[in-house]
């Protein structure tokens, strides 16, 4: 519960967590994640030089490294699994050189 | 009559001065486009120079892909004007599907900035015309997502039907697929391809004057289909 009628500018408790997006409907709000990987068959010159660094940490047994990318997505309830796949179809993966997963946080 | 050719500027363009400046010594007359414009002010074909738009966001190439100006660029490439991508505006292009394939980080990782010898594989296109196909040239290479990938079959596709328009002469310095620097769409008219061609127009600014013959050629399509 918020203290009644705070002050003008009061900065309360936690509000950091729940001002963003619309006020008081966070828990509300789905987080979908997409992760956008490297096809297989496309060099990754990137993950090669991370597996290449590992032997510096002293880590073996590292064989293989991809690196991808990480979105996460505050969306409506009523945006569908199918325009989701269009959203990381069409703009955040490409679909010629990278493949692309949708789940629901 | 005046060609008019059209010189896309996106935040982060970089090249658009030097695109310009060589469709003025091509003989044309240089048009600026905006990102955000989503008509053509009636240009006879179109450049979409290099640099870093949208700083790279998410891929070299991917916001421009959806800009207002490029739906018109989709619209106008499919009633056949020559549509010229170089660097990022070669990333534009396979992005926004007006080519096929993808430019990716290059093997090395480095960024390349060298003058580099292209063999011009075909002058069948509206961007060659002038060039006499098996030509060398030199001219300035400049990127870190170089590399030119595709499926197999879509490398198989543009080397059977001579698309492949300029190609890494010695070895593939950033390890694009079969040597790919420049690609053409089916009808010819659509040439993207790394390596900057406006940088090489004038012994006194570049290394040669290799890349003229490439706005040259255009103004000849354009004004050869009028005529035609």
């Amino acid at each position: 519960m918020l203290p009644s009628s705070p002050a003008a500018g009061t900065i309360l408790p936690g509000q950091r967590a729940t001002c963003r997006g619309r006020a008081g409907s966070l828990a509300k709000v789905p987080r979908v994640v997409v992760d956008v990987v490297p096809k297989p068959e496309i060099l990754d010159p990137q993950g090669q030089a991370i597996v290449r660094a590992l032997p510096r940490l002293g880590v073996r047994g590292v064989r293989d490294v991809r690196q991808a990318k990480h979105f996460e997505l505050d969306v409506d309830e009523d945006v569908d699994a199918e325009t989701l796949h269009r959203i990381a179809g069409e703009l955040l993966a490409n679909p010629v050189i990278e493949d692309w997963t949708v789940r629901l946080l | 009559m005046t060609c008019r050719i059209g010189v896309i500027t996106f935040p982060g363009t970089l090249d658009d001065v030097d695109a310009a400046r060589a469709v003025r010594y091509a003989g044309a007359e240089p048009v600026g486009l905006w990102h955000a414009d989503d008509d053509l002010r009636g240009v006879d074909a179109v450049i979409v120079p290099g640099g870093f738009s949208y700083g790279d966001y998410l891929r070299a190439g991917a916001i421009a892909a959806h800009q207002p100006v490029l739906r018109a660029v989709r619209d106008a490439a499919g009633r056949g004007m020559p549509v010229l991508g170089i660097c990022n505006g070669f990333q534009i292009l396979c992005e926004a599907g007006l080519l096929p394939g993808a430019l990716v980080r290059n093997s090395g990782l480095h960024f390349i900035c060298r003058d580099q010898r292209l063999r011009v594989e075909t002058s069948a296109t509206a961007w060659t015309g002038r060039y006499t196909t098996g030509a060398e040239v030199v001219v300035p290479l400049k990127s870190i997502e170089g590399r030119y990938v595709a499926d197999s079959a879509t490398l198989a596709t543009l080397e059977a039907d001579s698309r492949v328009v300029f190609r890494y002469v010695g070895f593939s310095p950033n390890g694009a697929l079969h040597d790919i620097a420049g690609i053409a769409s089916a009808d010819g008219r659509v040439v993207g391809l790394m390596p900057h061609p406006e940088h090489a127009i004038d012994p006194l600014t570049g290394p040669s004057s290799d890349g003229l013959d490439v706005f040259r050629s255009a103004v000849d399509a354009v004004l050869g289909s009028v005529r035609g």
